[in-house]
């Protein structure tokens, strides 16, 4: 199988295996799942670190790889940071000290 | 990349902990430590790109800096809030991202194309194409979001004459322009560009058109986007853990389309296409009667006798940021001895779970947010149902009369509790111009001004007697 096969087989797996994971998610979980699972969107930071890094000294492709690298770093730590703060404030009665 | 067996079986690992990592954000009692899982799993796989060799890291650090700090004082300092258009900023981030991802691979390679076309593979072409296209409309598309829900634009569809035809027009040309550079990509840097351009034009006109109240089913779909994105930028570098996580939060967004869409009753065309709200054609029967007023006293002494209350809070508890004021009312009354819950609607507010995040930052008990179903089911033993700045959501006509346009909608049936307070500026209709017949129930009495006013002058009474 060539790479290209290979990597669309991974592809439609781990489509078929998100729909599995999350068919049930509570209401309350939404807002929280939407923004983990927009951090982990910001798994393209991998290509930009690639991008950005190689050693071809040509302008465009380092303004680019830059800004790429940039703009995904704020959506991977912005994503995981906020969805941490509000996760931390979803707390049941036993535990929440202001009740 | 491919080929590299330490560092892919490094990415092996980083992708099922992305994996347990969404698995365990689906339930209360695992989500944040599961948030915190696929973080770790964030972490390694950056760290196995970095240890790709050959690379030049003084661009990669400054990115990483500059990123990590911005990233970090938003996430940190934006009020609680403002989440929803935090959220789509953040989007719009990632997909920005991916559409420079595949802009960057295209400019180190498109000298090598030149020379020899057969060099680029299909996957890496369809893959550039993608990238650009998918993530350029979700960039630009969150970021008319991010206006929206921050009121820097006006939360209306913006229509206008042919526009529909326009955008398919746009649409096409993109597509045209991406198969085009597909099937040969050689001498194509100009209509690359020209594509980079349509994407994020495509991304500003489909979302104008979408009003505030659908803005749940517009950021849980532009949030698959940005999966899908990531996934297309995977494909350009032919690496599995882009591809693998990249599909994951792209199904994962789909679901919640879903969800949202059946919270409306409506199709993800009719949300995307539909203009609703702002075009003409059937508003339903109109309600007739007339509406009775109650003032805080004679609200407070209802709410003194009851045993069992649900509130059910909509977009208008955001604007007048009476989660706090609710939650006090909330406890006064637990002290009063009465059984109090939250019904939340799953489209309630500007994105999916709005409310549930504003009350728990009020510090509402998480077992009070309950859901629609389940505070249904005990409507009938309910002696006050308290509606705060929701409208569509309890709107009876979804129910009762076919010919209103939300016929169908699942509704929290506040109606069939004995007693309904609604709290309401006025009796202007709410956004979508649908008469509600709730308002002028035998056993509904509207509670006129500001709901932090209402909320709070409630409190009062409370606490003087």
């Amino acid at each position: 199988m060539s790479v290209d096969m290979l990597l669309f087989f991974t592809f439609v797996l781990a489509i078929f295996l998100g729909f599995e994971l999350i068919s049930k998610v509570p209401s309350q979980l939404h807002t929280p799942l939407m923004s983990g699972s927009n951090a982990i969107s910001g798994i393209t930071i991998v290509g930009a670190v690639l991008a950005a890094g190689s050693t071809d000294n040509e302008t465009i492709r380092i303004v680019l790889g830059i800004l790429a690298v940039t703009v995904a770093t704020i959506n991977v730590v912005g994503g995981y940071l906020v969805t941490d703060r509000m996760l931390a404030m979803f707390r049941g009665k036993e535990k929440g000290e202001t009740r | 990349m491919i080929g590299d067996t330490p560092i892919n079986a490094g990415y092996l690992v980083a992708s099922a902990l992305f994996i347990i990592g969404l698995k365990m954000l689906s339930r209360q009692q695992t989500a944040r430590r599961g948030n915190m899982v696929s973080a770790v799993g964030m972490l390694l796989a950056v760290i196995m790109a970095l240890l790709n060799s050959g690379l030049d890291y003084r661009y990669i650090i400054i990115g990483l800096l500059i990123g990590a700090v911005v990233g970090a004082v938003a996430a940190l300092r934006v009020a609680l809030t403002s989440m929803p258009e935090m959220v789509a900023l953040f989007n719009g981030f990632g997909g920005l991202a991916s559409l420079l991802v595949g802009w960057a691979e295209y400019e180190k390679t498109r000298s090598l194309w030149a020379d020899e076309p057969a060099s680029a593979g299909l996957m890496m072409l369809i893959g550039t194409a993608l990238a650009v296209l998918i993530g350029g409309v979700t960039f630009s598309g969150s970021l008319v979001a991010w206006g929206k829900l921050s009121q820097k634009l006006p939360g209306r569809p913006i229509l206008f004459p042919g526009q529909q035809v326009l955008n398919l027009l746009i649409a096409l040309c993109a597509l045209g322009l991406a198969v085009a550079f597909i099937v040969d990509p050689a001498g194509m840097h100009v209509p690359f560009l020209v594509l980079v351009g349509l994407s994020l034009l495509l991304g500003v006109l489909i979302t104008i058109p979408i009003g505030g109240a659908d803005m749940p089913v517009v950021i849980s779909l532009l949030n698959s986007y940005s999966g899908l994105a990531g996934c297309a930028a995977g494909f350009v570098i032919s690496n599995t853990v882009l591809i693998v996580s990249g599909s994951l939060v792209g199904a994962s967004g789909i679901i919640l389309t879903t969800i949202m869409c059946k919270a409306m009753n409506r199709s993800l065309s009719n949300v995307l296409f539909g203009g609703f709200g702002a075009t003409g054609g059937s508003k339903g029967t109109a309600a007739e009667g007339e509406a009775k007023a109650i003032d805080t006293e004679g609200a407070y002494y209802v709410l003194e006798a009851a045993n069992s209350v649900v509130i059910v809070p909509g977009y208008g508890m955001a604007v007048a940021q009476a989660q706090h004021a609710v939650r006090e009312l909330a406890q006064l009354l637990e002290g009063n001895g009465a059984q109090v819950s939250f019904g939340i609607h799953p489209v309630a507010g500007r994105m999916p779970g709005h409310m549930n995040v504003l009350l728990a930052e009020a510090n509402v008990p998480y077992e009070q947010l309950q859901e629609m179903d389940d505070v249904n089911a005990q409507m009938d033993n309910c002696d006050v149902a308290i509606v705060i700045g929701a409208n569509d959501v309890v709107n009876p006509a979804a129910r009762d009369d076919a010919t209103s346009p939300i016929y169908g909608m699942p509704i929290v049936e506040v109606d069939r509790a004995r007693a309904v307070f609604v709290l309401k500026r006025s009796m202007a209709s709410g956004f979508a111009g649908i008469p509600n017949p709730l308002f002028f129930n035998e056993n509904t009495r509207m509670l006129f001004g500001d709901a932090k006013a209402s909320i709070e002058a409630l409190v009062a009474e409370f606490k003087e007697a």
